[in-house]
């Protein structure tokens, strides 16, 4: 038995100074293998009488368990360090840039109109649309501006050269106001629309673009007046530039499609040089500034359209979609607008996310 | 239109400050588009008395001053004008003081070591005129010491905006009958100075044109002196932003200015014969006050004598006939003309005048006697003369309009609760007669009263549009109902997809220089412009890419390495009866690098055709499109690859996108570098979703086996299209096979010349029991049989 003792004496040794799993492989079968000499120990027992057997079969027992575990554990030991040693020479620079996606973004113009479809969804309004290419009666006569109307030389307008079948002068709609009447020919009364998209207007400067947005709104119903007109827009400029303290100061005003015409001003406060709508234009370091153009339909216009003026009145209003963006997101340059540089984009895009929803607010915040 | 204060108060007893008449002429819709105090520039100069003028010890042209400036003790200013002497009153500068014709602040200094304490000004200086040649010289009278804004009647000047349908405001008087009627005063009647007649009129006057010149009324006044005018007139004439020229052309100003009436005058010395309103003859020429020549023709009436036009009817007088400093003798007109006639004139020969503005819009056919009379006492007064009787020709419309009007209607239009009797008090304020049963008789110079609207019009903003309360629009019950029509919802994802994948929205225009819209759509299907405001934006867009090319362009131009733009927006084409058919279009542009070279991947990669199907084919789904039965086609267009380019179709005839690589001609054509991957997705053609307003999906049926897959790889034709041999395959049978996929193409070494490998991976899917051994065989075999007749065979 001492034997034995020594001899594992010994093999726990060797197997602590074992440095790789080839010689940790090299003693487990020298010990534990068929001809090793723990095998061979455990043969003996079979020849040994019993009572011989009974005392030296633990004893083995307990020693082959020990070099077992010796095994085990010096191996996991090696295992751990190779896969240490491995790992250490797969490190990799992670301040290295990742792949990066591309970043995409929606046009100011088509958030502002996102916005706005979502405000007066609420109230009720929905969004008709028209052609942008339109003939002279829908953009001009059937708005109470005939021929001669000094209104019409004012508007600046492209033209085609060609007729439609009627006759009619085809051009570029210079405002969104044909779509009230084309809405009210084809969904009669009572309506409650807005109508953006692209107007053209030969001017171009610093603050005019050959092409812009504007956004018509129109309700027409038995009992619509001025008062409506007020509320729905307070009610919009506030829902827009989400703040309480807009307000507004109407003014008398003329356009041929409306009477009573009312031109709006809405109240703003100059700060380090920016214009942010809000308070009293009449407070100190305040001002007015004009916004939008609106009021009542005019009689003939419903006439036009195909209604009887006598049952059904309304307002209508349109206001320029870019200016509305450029007041609440803080651009200056109207022209930067149509000039797809992708740094501007990219600075006043909006990112796929940015929904406008009435719950999380339609506005986008910086 | 501008006018000073003084000169509103010509017209309006008022004590009302210029900021409280600014707010009322707001109020009442005559918008104030500025208003600006010559008082504030001239702060600081004073009416000033030179006592002594000597030389300058050390400058031939300077002269040292002492002036009397109202101060205890005199002042000593060095002072270069040649006129400055002793004795004389003229115009002092003093230290703080900033001159307003270039901005300098003046200083206490020293000239030449001497010290001098103010400038004494010129005309140019003081931004009053052009005059520079010395210093200005005031009358003896004039109080030393006062300041000279006070001496000169500086008067703040108001800037309004007068809209189309106010010709009657477009005179200071018609401004301070509004302001009456609002409160801010009292408006003086018209004062028409006595003046003496004497014989008939020795000209004929004649209409022969009654249409386009209902009334022609004249005079002649012979005997007049046509010098400079007098200070009250020049000051309003300035402070509206004329410059005086002549008495008698001042006078005539004048009348238009304050009274918003046009009329002419004619120097006698240069007619023959009678004077008459007629058409022109086609082809007849006259050379106008501007110094142009214009052609005229049969549709515009001119005023003539027997030998030649002496005026293009209430637009420009012509040169020929016009006063100067000679003329003695004049004849005066008055006229009323047809207000479409006047615009339609105006608009052919492209003149603007003020006289064409307010004919245009309509004068007061109230006014010619008393304008008429009113301008001959001016001239008597100032020019003095001897003036015959008038001449009537013809007359002017006299029939006024009467509306009737319910005093309710205010309120159900205008939103606003106001009493009769101010409603009324109102209208008469305004010179409208009501009678007893509400008919209201409108002014003859109200041409804009339409109907009862307009009357609502007037009573409400004059009782104050401030008083209109807001009132909430009546809401449907529950929450909001969804607004936006399919294509509404179909473009809002779209975009806010397109974003989500990495491109940038453009906005571009909607015209193009014509050779871009010609390369990408017959040149005879465009609509171009007949104005347009350059070459450049000329013809509308057939296509997207144009645009969003260019953008592309410009923005590499700028030094951009890689560009992914996209567009919703509208492609224009002929349409029905001459209308415009404009198609829902999205557009995408990549062009530059796809990937800037990089530490991992190395040299930059370039878009590719397939990265221009990967954005067709993801927002094509993200729009509803069935791409799972999209054919891959070709006849892309000229403007792209021939051999990398494609159509997506659902059917033979309906193209629902285009993509793939720019031709290098089209990039040649927008001088880009290449390669551009383009796609356009024509979303008019994508058919509604079906299955519309449900909600609910289809039951969820996950396979209970679980699927299997197969690797076959085939030898085909090089020309063989892979979704050919992979619709083959998947057709070998319907029920087992799920999905077949390519995920190898080989050509080159152990393929032989004109094949090539392709590797299919299918997926099976077993339905009621697993598969045998014999079941996988039997669909192998049906596979390799189905793709056999592609002329595909299976690799060893």
């Amino acid at each position: 038995m001492t034997e034995l003792t020594t001899q594992k004496e010994a093999t726990l040794a060797a197997i602590a100074a074992a440095h790789t799993l080839d010689a940790l492989e090299e003693l487990r079968v020298s010990t534990l293998g068929k001809k090793g000499w723990v095998s061979l120990a455990l043969k003996t027992l079979g020849t040994m009488p019993p009572q011989e057997r009974q005392q030296a079969a633990p004893a083995i027992q307990a020693i082959r368990a020990e070099v077992t575990d010796a095994l085990t554990a010096r191996k996991d030991a090696l295992e751990a360090a190779e896969l240490e040693a491995q790992l250490a020479n797969e490190r990799l620079d992670l301040t290295l840039p990742a792949p990066e996606a591309a970043r995409g973004s929606v046009h100011p113009v088509s958030q502002v109109m996102d916005e706005l479809a979502e405000i007066f969804a609420d109230m009720g309004f929905a969004v008709a649309t028209g052609p942008e290419i339109e003939d002279d009666w829908h953009n001009f006569t059937a708005l109470n501006m005939n021929e001669s109307h000094p209104a019409r030389a004012m508007h600046d307008t492209f033209y085609f050269p060609d007729r439609d079948a009627a006759g009619n002068r085809m051009l570029l709609r210079t405002h969104t106001s044909p779509v009230q009447i084309r809405s009210m020919v084809s969904q009669g009364a009572p309506i409650r629309i807005i109508a953006p998209g692209r107007v053209y207007r030969s001017d171009s400067d610093a603050t005019h673009t050959p092409m812009f947005h504007q956004v018509e709104g129109l309700v027409i119903d038995r009992d619509i007046h001025l008062g409506h007109l007020k509320w729905t827009l307070e009610t919009f400029l506030k829902a827009f530039f989400e703040r309480d303290d807009i307000l507004l100061r109407l003014r008398p005003s003329y356009f041929p499609f409306t009477e009573p015409s009312v031109e709006v001003d809405v109240g703003l406060e100059v700060v380090d040089g920016r214009r942010v709508l809000g308070g009293d234009g009449n407070a100190p370091g305040h001002g007015w500034m004009e916004l939008l153009g609106s009021g009542m339909v005019n009689r003939r216009v419903i006439e036009f359209a195909g209604l009887d003026p006598d049952e059904w009145q309304g307002f209508a209003f349109g206001v320029g979609v870019d200016r509305l963006a450029m007041l609440k997101y803080g651009m200056d340059d109207l022209r930067a607008f149509f000039d797809g540089d992708v740094r501007w984009l990219n600075h006043y895009g909006f990112s796929h996310l940015d929904q406008p929803t009435l719950s999380a607010g339609v506005g986008a915040g910086a | 239109m501008k006018f000073s204060l003084t000169w509103l108060k010509d017209h309006l007893y008022t004590d009302a400050s210029v900021q409280e008449i600014a707010a009322a002429l707001n109020r009442i819709g005559i918008e104030v588009e500025g208003i600006e105090d010559p008082a504030e520039k001239l702060a600081g100069f004073r009416v000033a008395k030179v006592l002594t003028a000597v030389q300058h010890p050390d400058a031939d042209k300077l002269r040292v001053l002492t002036v009397d400036a109202g101060e205890d003790d005199p002042l000593q200013v060095v002072c270069g004008a040649s006129n400055a002497r002793a004795g004389m009153k003229g115009v002092l500068g003093l230290p703080g003081a900033v001159v307003p014709a270039n901005g300098m602040e003046l200083r206490k200094s020293a000239i030449r070591g001497v010290e001098s304490n103010g400038m004494m000004c010129s005309v140019r200086e003081l931004d009053l005129g052009d005059e520079h040649r010395g210093i200005i010289e005031l009358p003896d009278d004039a109080p030393v010491g006062t300041s000279f804004a006070e001496y000169h009647g500086a008067s703040p000047v108001i800037d309004v905006a007068i809209t189309p349908n106010r010709p009657d405001c477009m005179g200071v008087y018609g401004i301070a009958r509004d302001l009456a009627a609002a409160g801010l005063g009292t408006l003086k009647p018209i004062a028409i100075p006595r003046f003496e007649t004497k014989g008939a009129c020795p000209v004929e006057i004649r209409t022969d044109d009654p249409e386009g010149c209902p009334a022609f009324y004249g005079r002649v006044v012979k005997g007049v002196t046509n010098c400079a005018s007098p200070d009250w007139l020049q000051q309003r004439l300035i402070s509206a932003g004329q410059r005086p020229i002549s008495l008698l052309v001042d006078l005539t100003n004048y009348l238009m200015l304050a009274y918003g009436r046009p009329a002419h005058v004619y120097d006698l010395a240069k007619l023959t014969g009678a004077v008459v309103a007629r058409r022109a003859n086609d082809g007849e020429q006259v050379l106008a006050l501007n110094e142009k020549t214009y052609t005229l023709d049969g549709s515009m009436t001119v005023i003539a004598d027997e030998r030649q036009v002496h005026d293009i009817a209430g637009i420009m007088g012509g040169e020929h006939s016009g006063v100067s400093g000679d003329t003695t003798d004049v004849l005066l007109e008055i006229a009323y003309f047809d207000p479409a006639r006047i615009g339609a004139t105006g608009r052919a020969l492209g003149l603007t005048s003020d006289a064409r503005t307010r004919f245009e819009r309509g004068v007061d056919p109230a006014f010619l006697d008393d304008g008429l009379d009113l301008l001959t006492a001016l001239i008597f007064e100032h020019a003095g003369g001897i003036a015959s009787e008038k001449v009537h020709a013809g007359a002017p419309p006299a029939e006024p309009k009467v509306v009737a009007f319910d005093p309710a209607l205010t309120a159900r239009l205008g939103g606003v609760d106001v009493p009769e009797a101010e409603q009324r008090g109102i209208l008469e304020s305004l010179d409208f007669k009501v009678s007893a049963d509400w008919q209201v008789t409108c002014p003859l110079r109200r041409h804009d009263i339409e109907g009862a609207a307009d009357l609502v019009e007037e009573i409400v903003r004059i009782h104050g549009l401030d008083k209109v309360a807001s009132v909430a629009l009546t809401r449907a019950d529950g929450v909001a109902r969804p607004t936006a029509t399919p294509q509404q919802a179909m473009e809002r994802k779209l975009r806010r997809a397109a974003a989500a994948r990495g491109l940038n929205e453009a906005v571009t225009w909607s015209f193009l220089p014509t050779a871009d819209a010609e390369h990408f759509a017959d040149g005879s299907e465009l609509w171009v412009l007949e104005n347009p405001i350059s070459e450049d934006m000329k013809a509308m867009r057939p296509s997207l890419l144009p645009g969003l090319i260019n953008d592309a362009k410009r923005n590499l131009d700028r030094g951009a390495e890689g560009l992914r733009q996209f567009e919703i927006g509208r492609r224009y084409f002929r349409g029905q009866g001459g209308a415009s058919d404009e198609k829902p279009t999205l557009g995408v542009v990549l062009a530059g690098e796809k990937a800037a070279r990089g530490w991992a991947s190395g040299k930059a990669t370039k878009f590719d055709a397939y990265d221009a199907k990967a954005e067709a084919m993801a927002l094509l789904e993200i729009a509803g499109a069935p791409v799972q039965n999209l054919m891959v086609m070709g006849e892309a267009g000229a403007q792209f690859h021939p051999g990398q380019s494609a159509t997506l179709r659902l059917g033979p005839k309906n193209v629902l996108a285009r993509f793939g690589m720019l031709h290098p001609a089209t990039c040649k054509a927008f001088d880009i570098d290449g390669p551009v991957a383009a796609v356009e997705i024509f979303l008019d053609a994508i058919p509604p979703r079906k299955g519309g307003g449900s909600f609910a999906r289809s039951a969820y049926a996950p396979p209970s086996l679980q699927a299997v897959t197969r690797d076959f790889a085939f030898l085909v034709p090089a020309g063989l299209a892979a979704s050919e041999l992979v619709r083959a395959v998947k057709g070998a049978d319907k029920v087992n096979i799920v999905d077949a996929r390519v995920f190898d193409v080989f050509a080159g070494q152990g393929v032989p010349e004109g094949k090539k490998s392709v590797a299919i991976e299918v997926t099976l899917q077993p339905q009621q029991a697993s598969y045998k051994d014999a079941d996988l065989k039997a669909i192998s075999e049906a596979i390799v049989a189905a793709a056999a007749k592609q002329g595909a065979e299976l690799r060893g």
